[in-house]
């Protein structure tokens, strides 16, 4: 195996579902069973993602495989490169996009049949699957940022598919512009990145970090490059606060929930801060901590009291994805992205569980009117429940293993510097995410059918939507990521497959305890280097690590113990506790009026702005131009009134004048010819006289 | 007392004046052309008298006859002009003949 094999490998693995998409939009109102082709194209690709994941890691772990060509050149200094960057992070990222996507598109096979654009749907899964390859095999932050767009468009296309449906409409129109609030910053940033390094690939732009040069040459400006191209994963991994997206999201089919609003799209926003995390300084890093924390912690208080499945779900999901920024805000770079692909795995799980609830109970979504379903459904309990320990943190399972990686990365960064909130915030969120988690879970499948009717119908999903379920379900055991079950940080995982950042700010401008024991020991002689992270934080993580291990599996079993005496045994009232904290039930039941808030400031702040724009438009604007008529109409009729009366005035007084005269010399003109003879003898007598 | 040429002179002033007269107070057409060979005899006058007194050889005779045939056309025209006034307006009344001013 070669290298030129692994770039084409990808080549295939970014271009096959392209094909897969064109085709199946051309050709599927004629032929029905076009969407074959499109659920064979992504078996190759999954196929082939395996193989390239298995090559690369194999025979080039260590390596980064990078292949360019000029797409075009519009200057002698301007020319856009697109490229592949093949490392370790990008093949696994690949591999799991390839098989949630693929299995996305086996369980869609039962779950959207009947739908009246079914090709449709499976050939915008196929754009869809392309975007995301190429945002995680892109080597240059221009390419990516293309592909960031046409994920975005993908998502919009999806969430709108049912668009029949107002809500569904308005919920692909709301995602496509928070979206583009956070995209607005990203290709700022990208443009400060360009006018700096004159290049939009990641190895040339840090190797000229490294080399010393910044934007605008401040470290300030650094940091401030870093938020910016941070804006674009607020956007996209729906962070606080333009988390809002995500849940209203949930009007797409559900596979689609969880193909891109769980596993993979909303995970391009913390793969791209992976992607640039060589270039955050430490006030950057902090900014992406804070936002972390607060979309970890917001949406979890939010999805305790959502009663809609997959509303709870997309919380949780936001939830989720901040701890993996909150992760790599403090430093905790692998677990970041090691709790990226678990948490693909599990929550994708979850969403294709909830949908197959969904698809027994004919679309009804509202977690009061299930329950006792686990008799009716036992594989999809049994998924349900794996992932949702996963996702509380129960040993055993993935969810454990990383989650606890990102809590020892949290207490290593309180210890180190001081901030033990971010420690505290991911505790706390361990226990409500296993409350709200098992919450679901009891409510759905425990108990008594509260729907006696659709759970008489209910029944389990067939083949290709289970096999699904179960193939994610055993992905979230421990046992693919490491053989020990309470520690990750022996395992293949993280040890082989995932490499340490490299860091290539300024040694002033990152964490003390990020600077390299080398770089303390010579300062002098080299100003900036790439060396990685200190011994000092592996060994606060190493230290960290149990109680970190024993703090989060107390939270978690606290919690789903809770979650079982409140709606399993019915220990405590809920009702009555509810009424007891009305206030606070209710802020949390309307998601802490976010939207109500973003209506009453920005999109009333935008219509009011829009009509004072409007007004100034038909008053300031239309009347200047109004007003400069208004003036040369006046300066027209001065003008006029002035040739009228002036010039004209004085033709017509010389006119005058003469008529005035001729008046007066007129009564010369008796027509007597003596007069006349009189007037020539005197005229002559006085010529005479005086000459 | 010699006559000289002053003596002529102011016969010939007189018969000017006399033409002038005639000229500006007749109503009579008629007699405004009389009064034009009063004056035309007046300069005749004149010219006989200033060819007698100065050195001027025959010039002034042969104008003074000029004028006399010259007078004789005028008068011949002048009373053709003044039967056509009388024919068309029916009087020969100078003050009434003023359709020149319009």
């Amino acid at each position: 195996m070669t290298e030129s094999v692994l770039i084409n490998l990808s080549t295939a693995i970014l271009f096959l579902p392209l094909l897969g998409f064109i085709v199946t939009l051309l050709i599927g109102k004629k032929v029905k069973s076009v969407f074959l082709f499109e659920v064979f194209i992504l078996t190759v690709v999954l196929i082939a993602s395996v193989v390239l994941a298995f090559g690369k890691l194999s025979y080039f772990a260590d390596d980064k495989i990078t292949a360019e060509f000029e797409w075009f050149r519009l200057t002698d200094t301007f020319a856009i490169k697109l490229g592949f960057l093949i490392d370790n992070i990008t093949v696994l990222m690949l591999f799991v996009v390839a098989l949630i996507s693929g299995l996305v598109h086996y369980f869609s096979i039962a779950y959207m049949k009947g739908d009246e654009r079914y090709n449709r749907y499976f050939a915008y899964l196929g754009l869809f699957t392309f975007s995301m390859n190429g945002i995680v095999l892109t080597h240059s932050i221009i390419m990516m940022y293309m592909f960031w767009e046409l994920v975005g468009l993908s998502s919009y296309l999806l969430i709108g598919f049912w668009f029949e449906k107002k809500s569904a409409a308005d919920a692909g129109k709301k995602a496509f512009l928070v979206n583009r609030i956070g995209d607005t910053g990203m290709l700022i940033g990208i443009l400060i990145l360009y006018i700096t390094y004159h290049t939009f690939s990641f190895d040339q732009i840090f190797a000229s970090i490294s080399a010393g040069v910044l934007p605008f040459n401040s470290d300030f400006w650094l940091s401030v490059t870093g938020i910016l191209l941070f804006m674009g994963a607020i956007g996209k991994s729906a962070q606080f606060p333009l988390h809002v997206w995500l849940p209203d999201a949930m009007e797409g089919p559900t596979p689609v929930s969880a193909l891109i609003h769980a596993a993979t799209m909303v995970a391009a926003g913390v793969y791209l801060t992976i992607r640039i995390f060589g270039l955050l300084t430490a006030d950057a890093m902090m900014f992406i901590a804070i936002i972390g924390m607060l979309s970890a912690f917001i949406p979890a208080t939010i999805a305790l009291t959502q009663n809609d499945i997959k509303k709870v779900l997309a919380y949780s999901t936001v939830s989720q994805l901040g701890y993996m920024v909150m992760a790599l805000g403090v430093g905790a770079y692998k677990f970041a992205f090691f709790h990226l692909v678990t948490h693909a795995f599990f929550k994708a799980c979850l969403f294709l569980g909830s949908g197959s609830v969904i698809h027994s109970m004919h679309h009804e979504q509202d977690i009061r009117n299930m329950g006792g379903l686990r008799k009716k459904m036992p594989l999809t309990y049994i998924t349900f429940l794996i992932s949702s320990l996963a996702v509380s943190g129960i040993p055993l399972t993935s969810g454990f293993l990383s989650k606890d990686g990102i809590l020892a990365g949290t207490f290593a960064f309180g210890s180190l510097t001081g901030y033990w909130i971010f420690a505290v915030a991911g505790l706390l969120v361990a226990l409500l995410t296993a409350f709200y988690m098992f919450r679901l879970v009891v409510i759905t499948f425990h108990g008594e059918p509260r729907d006696h009717h659709k759970f008489e119908h209910a029944k389990e999903s067939p083949f290709v939507m289970a096999m699904p379920l179960a193939v994610l379900a055993v992905l979230s055991i421990f046992i693919f990521y490491t053989p020990n079950p309470v520690s990750a940080e022996q395992g293949w995982f993280l040890t082989k497959w995932i490499n340490s950042p490299e860091l290539h700010t300024p040694n002033s401008t990152r964490f003390d305890f990020m600077q390299s024991a080398e770089m303390i020991a010579q300062t002098s002689v080299s100003e900036h280097s790439t060396v990685l992270y200190s011994e000092q934080y592996s060994e606060a993580m190493h230290s960290a690590h149990y109680p970190a291990m024993f703090l989060s599996l107390f939270a978690a079993v606290l919690g789903i113990f809770l979650a079982f005496a409140f709606y399993q045994w019915k220990k405590v009232n809920v009702d009555k506790l509810v009424s007891n904290v009305k206030p606070l039930y209710n802020f949390s039941f309307n998601k802490w009026f976010f939207d109500e808030f973003y209506q009453k400031t920005f999109v009333t702040g935008l219509f009011g702005f829009s009509r004072f724009m409007s007004w100034f438009d038909a008053k300031i604007v239309d009347g200047i131009v109004n007003g400069s008529a208004t003036v040369t109409h006046a300066f027209s009729t001065f003008m006029g009134g002035f040739d009228k009366y002036v010039v004209d005035g004085l033709v017509n007084f010389m006119a005058y004048l003469s008529g005035f005269f001729g008046l007066i010399f007129r009564r010369v003109q008796t027509g007597k010819v003596q007069t006349y003879i009189v007037l020539v003898v005197f005229s002559i007598i006085i010529f005479f006289f005086f000459f | 007392m010699e006559v000289g040429l002053n003596h002529f002179l102011v016969v010939s002033t007189l018969l000017f004046s006399m033409g002038i007269y005639a000229i500006v107070t007749r109503k009579n057409a008629i007699l405004v052309l009389m009064g034009i060979e009063l004056i035309l005899n007046s300069a005749n006058i004149n010219f006989i008298a200033f060819s007698r007194y100065g050195n001027f050889g025959l010039q002034g005779h042969l104008i003074a006859l000029f004028v006399i045939v010259l007078a004789a056309a005028e008068a011949a025209i002048a009373l053709a002009i003044v039967l056509n006034i009388y024919k068309t307006l029916s009087t020969v009344n100078i003050d009434e003949i003023d359709n020149l001013k319009d």
